[in-house]
C-alpha cells in the first residue's frame, strides 16, 4: 500500500478541514476557555460532526457507523490538531468506539454504538492512576459482588470524563500492578451511586476529569474478566495513533506560522528568515515533521491491516510525534520572540496543547521503552 | 491488483530459488560488496552466481528499460522486488556509481548513442565509474571548479585536479565536471563529460584517511584528450546534469545506513553488553539512546518509502532528496557512535584478529564523511531552507 492518502481519504481531509477551519478556528478554543464553558466543547459542533458521520467513523455500518479505519480517524485528528479544536472525537469516536466494538457483546454493541455513532452518547476511557501513563500498573480493584463487580479507587486524566454518558474503566480483578494478567475493562454509568467526578481543566483549556469510585457498581464487562490487557492495549494503540496524528497537525500548523513569521519580521534591517542560524533550525524542523508524517501514516495503515508490527509502528509514531511536536512548539515560541510569550498570540496555545498530547496515552520515553521491550533489549 | 499480487508471488518464488543462502547474510567485509568493472574479481562463488542470475533478469537495475540492460519494471514492481529482497535479507548483487548516479543522469540527458554505449555496461557490471566533482578549492562551493577543457578540433584537452574521487584508483571511466567557458558566470561555463581513466595524462593518488583506509583519491589530468561528443547534455549546461545527478547521489548516501541489511542496533548491543535480570540491555542510559535511534531510523525508512510513493504519484518535491540525505547521514553517524559505545573497550582494537583489523573503529571513522560527501549537512539544510521553505536570501 502506498504511504500516501488515497483519493477518498484526501476528500475526507478536505471536508474535515473545511468544517473545522470555518467553524472551529483557534478563536473557538479561546471563547470556550475565556467563558469557562461548562462542557468544554461545543455540542452544536459535535452535532455538525455527526451530520458528517464523524462520531461513527470507526463504528460498523450495522450499528450506524461508516466502518472506516484508523487512517481516516487520523485524518480527522490531524485537522483537529491544526486548530486545537476541543472535541470529544478522541474520547468517544476513537477510544470508546474501539473498546465497545472490540470488547462489547452483541447486546452491548447494539445498546451503545448506534447512539455513539449518532452523536448522542459521549463516552470516556478511564485508565491512568498516577502521574505517568502506565496501563499495566493499574491498581484499582474490582471486587465481585453478586453477578457483577464493584469498583473502588481513583482515575485521573479522564478526557471528557465530566460530561461522559458512559465510562470505560480499566481495573484489576486479579494479579498485581505491573502484571498483564488480571486486568479487566468495565462499562460504568457515571450517574451510578458512588461515582464522584471532579472536572480538572488542563493547562491547554481542554477537558479532563478525576473520577473516584466508592464501591461503585459496574454496568457490565467488556471482553473477558482477567484477560482485558490485550483488549486495552489494542484500544490504546488506536488512540495513540490518533493522538500522534493530532500532534502532527498541531506541529505542522505551529511550524507554518513560524516560517511565515520568519518571512515578515524584520530586525537589523533584514527579514529574520535571512539569518542562517534560523534557516537551518527551520529546515531541520521541516525534515523532522516530514519524518513524523510518514511514521504516523505508517502506524495507522498497519493498525488497519491488523499487522503484527502495528504495535512497534505505533510506539515509533507516538514517540516521534512527542519529540518532534515538542521541538516544533518550542521553536515556534522562541522564533516568535517576545510575541510568542503573549497570550494574545496563538503559538503559546500550541505549546500548551502539545504538552498535554505528549502525556496523553504515553510520552516519548514510554514509547521508546515500549519499542525496546518489543525488540527484546 | 491481481497482477501485482501475482508479480509479488513470482518474485518471491524466484528469489527463494535463486538467491544463495550466503547472499542472505549481513555484509561484514568490504569485499562483500560487488562493484563490477574491468579488473573485478568475485569474493566468492555464491557472490558470482547471485550477480549473474540477477544480471540476466535485468535486476541489477530493475527499473531501467530493457533495451539498456534493465529489468523494465515499473515503480510499483520495483518496490515489490526491493521489499521481497529485503524480506529475505538478500544483498544487492551489484553496487556502483554507474547505477546510482551516472545512469539516471544518462537516462535523462544522454543521447541515444551515449545510452546504448554506456548503460548496458553499467547494468552488466562491466565498467566501473567514478565521479570527478570536487576540487581542492571547490568543495561546498562546487560551481567554482577550475579544471579546464579547451577545444582542440573535435576534442577537448583537459587539465586540472579533482579530489575526494571515490575509488578513482579502481575505476574504468569517470564522469567529470570541467570548465568550458571561463568568461561566463560560474554556473554557466561548466560541462559534464565522460572519459576513460586509461586515457594518457590521467593519474590517481589515494588519500589516507583517519580510518587508515583510502576510499578517496586525488585525480590529476595532464593534457587529457577527450572527444567533444562525450559531453552529456549541452556544452556549458553541465550544471543542470550535475545537479540532477546530485539528487540521486544524495538519495544513495541517505540510504547507506540501510544497505546490506544492518542488524537492529538494540540486538547488536544486547549481544555485546548483555541483559539485566529483567531482560533489558544492561546499560540503561545507552538503552534509551538506542531506542531513540531506532525510532528515528524507522521514521527515516518511512519517509524514504513515502518519498518514493510521492514520486510515483508525481507529487514529490525535487529538493526532498536533500532532506533525506541530511537526515540519513546524521543518523548513520549516530548509529556508529552508539555501536562504538556498545562495543566499549573491545571496539577500540585497531590491529587484531578478533576485531577483524579494527573493523568497528574504521567503520565508525568512515561515517564521519557521510555528512560531508555529496554536499554537507549545512549545504543540505540551506537547500531545504531555500527551495522547500522559500526562506529569503537563502
Amino acid at each position: 500500500m502506498a504511504l500516501i492518502l488515497n483519493e477518498e481519504q484526501s476528500m475526507l481531509r478536505d471536508s474535515a478541514r473545511g468544517l473545522i477551519g470555518s467553524k472551529a478556528p483557534i478563536a473557538h478554543l479561546r471563547k470556550l476557555r475565556d467563558e469557562r464553558d461548562a462542557t468544554g466543547f461545543s455540542r452544536e459542533l459535535w452535532r455538525a460532526f455527526a451530520e458528517m458521520g464523524f462520531p461513527g467513523l470507526l463504528v460498523a455500518e450495522e450499528h450506524g457507523g461508516s466502518g472506516l479505519g484508523a487512517v481516516e480517524a487520523g485524518v480527522i485528528m490531524e485537522e483537529i490538531g491544526r486548530t486545537l479544536m476541543p472535541s470529544p472525537f478522541l474520547s468517544t469516536a476513537v477510544l470508546a468506539a474501539t473498546a465497545l466494538t472490540r470488547g462489547g457483546s452483541a447486546a452491548q454493541r447494539q445498546e451503545y454504538l448506534p447512539r455513539l455513532a449518532g452523536g448522542d452518547l459521549i463516552a470516556a476511557l478511564a485508565v491512568d492512576e498516577g502521574a505517568k501513563h502506565r496501563p499495566l500498573h493499574t491498581a484499582m480493584k474490582a471486587v465481585r459482588s453478586g453477578n457483577g463487580f464493584r469498583l473502588s479507587g481513583t482515575k485521573g486524566f479522564v478526557v471528557d470524563g465530566h460530561v461522559a454518558d458512559l465510562l470505560v474503566v480499566a481495573a484489576r480483578t486479579a494479579g498485581a500492578p505491573g502484571e498483564a494478567a488480571g486486568l479487566t475493562l468495565f462499562v460504568v454509568d457515571p450517574r451510578a451511586k458512588g461515582v464522584e467526578i471532579e472536572r480538572t481543566v488542563m493547562v491547554d483549556a481542554h477537558n479532563a476529569a478525576r473520577i473516584t469510585f466508592h464501591d461503585a457498581e459496574v454496568s457490565g464487562v467488556l471482553g473477558e474478566v482477567d484477560h482485558g490487557a490485550g483488549l486495552l492495549e489494542g484500544v490504546l494503540n488506536v488512540g495513540r495513533g490518533a493522538v500522534a496524528a493530532e500532534m502532527l497537525g498541531a506541529a505542522e500548523e505551529a511550524f507554518t506560522r513560524t516560517v511565515g513569521y520568519l518571512k515578515e519580521r524584520k530586525q537589523f534591517g533584514k527579514l529574520i528568515g535571512e539569518f542562517q542560524a534560523l534557516q537551518h533550525r527551520a529546515a531541520h524542523l521541516y525534515v523532522e515533521i516530514e519524518l513524523t508524517r510518514a511514521t504516523v501514516l505508517k502506524a495507522l495503515q498497519l493498525l488497519d491491516a491488523g499487522a503484527a508490527e502495528a504495535g512497534a509502528a505505533v510506539a515509533v509514531a507516538k514517540a516521534k510525534a512527542g519529540t518532534v511536536g515538542t521541538l516544533a512548539v518550542q521553536e515556534a515560541v522562541q522564533m516568535h520572540g517576545g510575541m510568542g510569550m503573549t497570550d494574545q498570540f496563538d503559538v503559546g496555545l500550541f505549546m500548551k496543547r502539545m504538552r498535554v498530547c505528549q502525556e496523553l496515552l504515553g510520552d516519548a520515553n514510554f514509547h521508546a521503552d515500549q519499542l525496546a521491550r518489543l525488540k527484546s533489549y | 491488483m491481481a497482477n501485482v499480487d501475482q508479480f509479488r508471488s513470482d518474485v518471491r518464488a524466484w528469489l527463494e530459488a535463486n538467491c544463495p543462502a550466503e547472499m542472505r547474510q549481513p555484509m561484514t567485509r568490504e569485499e562483500d560488496t560487488f562493484w563490477g568493472g574491468r579488473n573485478t574479481t568475485f569474493a566468492s562463488q555464491p557472490q558470482r552466481v547471485w550477480f549473474e542470475r540477477m544480471r540476466d533478469k535485468g535486476w541489477t537495475v530493475p527499473h531501467w528499460p530493457k533495451e539498456y540492460g534493465g529489468g523494465g519494471l515499473d515503480g510499483e514492481e520495483t518496490k515489490i522486488l526491493r521489499q521481497e529482497m529485503a524480506a529475505i535479507s538478500a544483498r544487492l548483487p551489484l553496487v556502483s556509481f554507474g547505477i546510482s548516479m551516472l545512469g539516471p543522469a544518462l537516462l535523462k540527458y544522454g543521447t541515444e548513442a551515449q545510452k546504448r554505449e554506456h548503460l548496458p555496461k553499467i547494468a552488466a557490471g562491466l565498467i566501473r565509474w567514478c565521479q570527478g566533482y570536487s576540487e581542492p578549492n571547490a568543495g561546498s562551493d562546487l560551481a567554482s571548479l577550475q579544471t579546464r577543457a579547451e577545444p582542440d578540433g573535435t576534442d577537448f584537452i583537459i587539465n586540472g585536479q579533482k579530489i575526494w574521487t571515490s575509488y578513482a584508483n579502481y575505476a574504468d571511466w569517470i564522469f567529470c565536471l570541467v570548465r568550458t567557458d571561463s568568461a561566463a558566470k560560474k554556473h554557466d561555463g561548466i560541462s559534464f563529460i565522460l572519459f576513460d581513466m586509461r586515457s594518457p595524462g590521467v593519474s590517481t593518488k589515494p588519500i589516507l584517511l583517519i580510518s587508515g583506509k583510502s576510499p578517496f583519491c586525488e585525480t590529476f589530468f595532464d593534457n587529457v584528450r577527450v572527444p567533444q561528443a562525450n559531453v552529456v547534455g549541452q556544452i556549458n549546461r553541465g550544471w543542470d546534469v550535475a545537479k540532477y545527478l546530485l539528487q540521486h547521489e544524495r538519495a544513495m548516501i541517505s540510504g547507506m545506513g540501510e544497505r546490506g541489511g544492518n542488524r537492529p542496533l538494540g540486538q547488536v548491543a544486547a549481544g555485546l553488553i548483555g541483559a539485566d535480570a529483567g531482560g533489558r540491555l544492561d546499560d540503561s542510559m545507552l538503552r534509551g539512546q538506542i531506542a531513540g535511534f531506532e525510532i528515528d531510523e524507522a521514521a527515516l525508512a518511512c519517509a524514504a518509502e513515502r518519498a518514493t510513493d510521492l514520486a510515483k504519484a508525481g507529487q514529490a518535491h525535487p529538493a526532498f532528496s536533500s532532506a533525506l540525505k541530511y537526515y540519513g547521514t546524521e543518523l548513520n553517524k549516530r548509529r556508529h557512535e552508539l555501536l562504538m559505545s556498545a562495543g566499549g573497550i573491545d571496539a577500540l582494537e585497531w590491529e587484531s584478529e578478533r576485531s577483524t583489523e579494527g573493523a568497528a573503529a574504521r567503520a565508525w571513522l568512515r561515517t564521519k564523511a557521510n555528512s560531508i560527501e555529496g554536499g554537507t549537512s549545512e549545504v543540505m539544510l540551506g537547500i531545504v531552507a531555500k527551495r522547500i521553505l522559500d526562506l529569503p536570501g537563502a
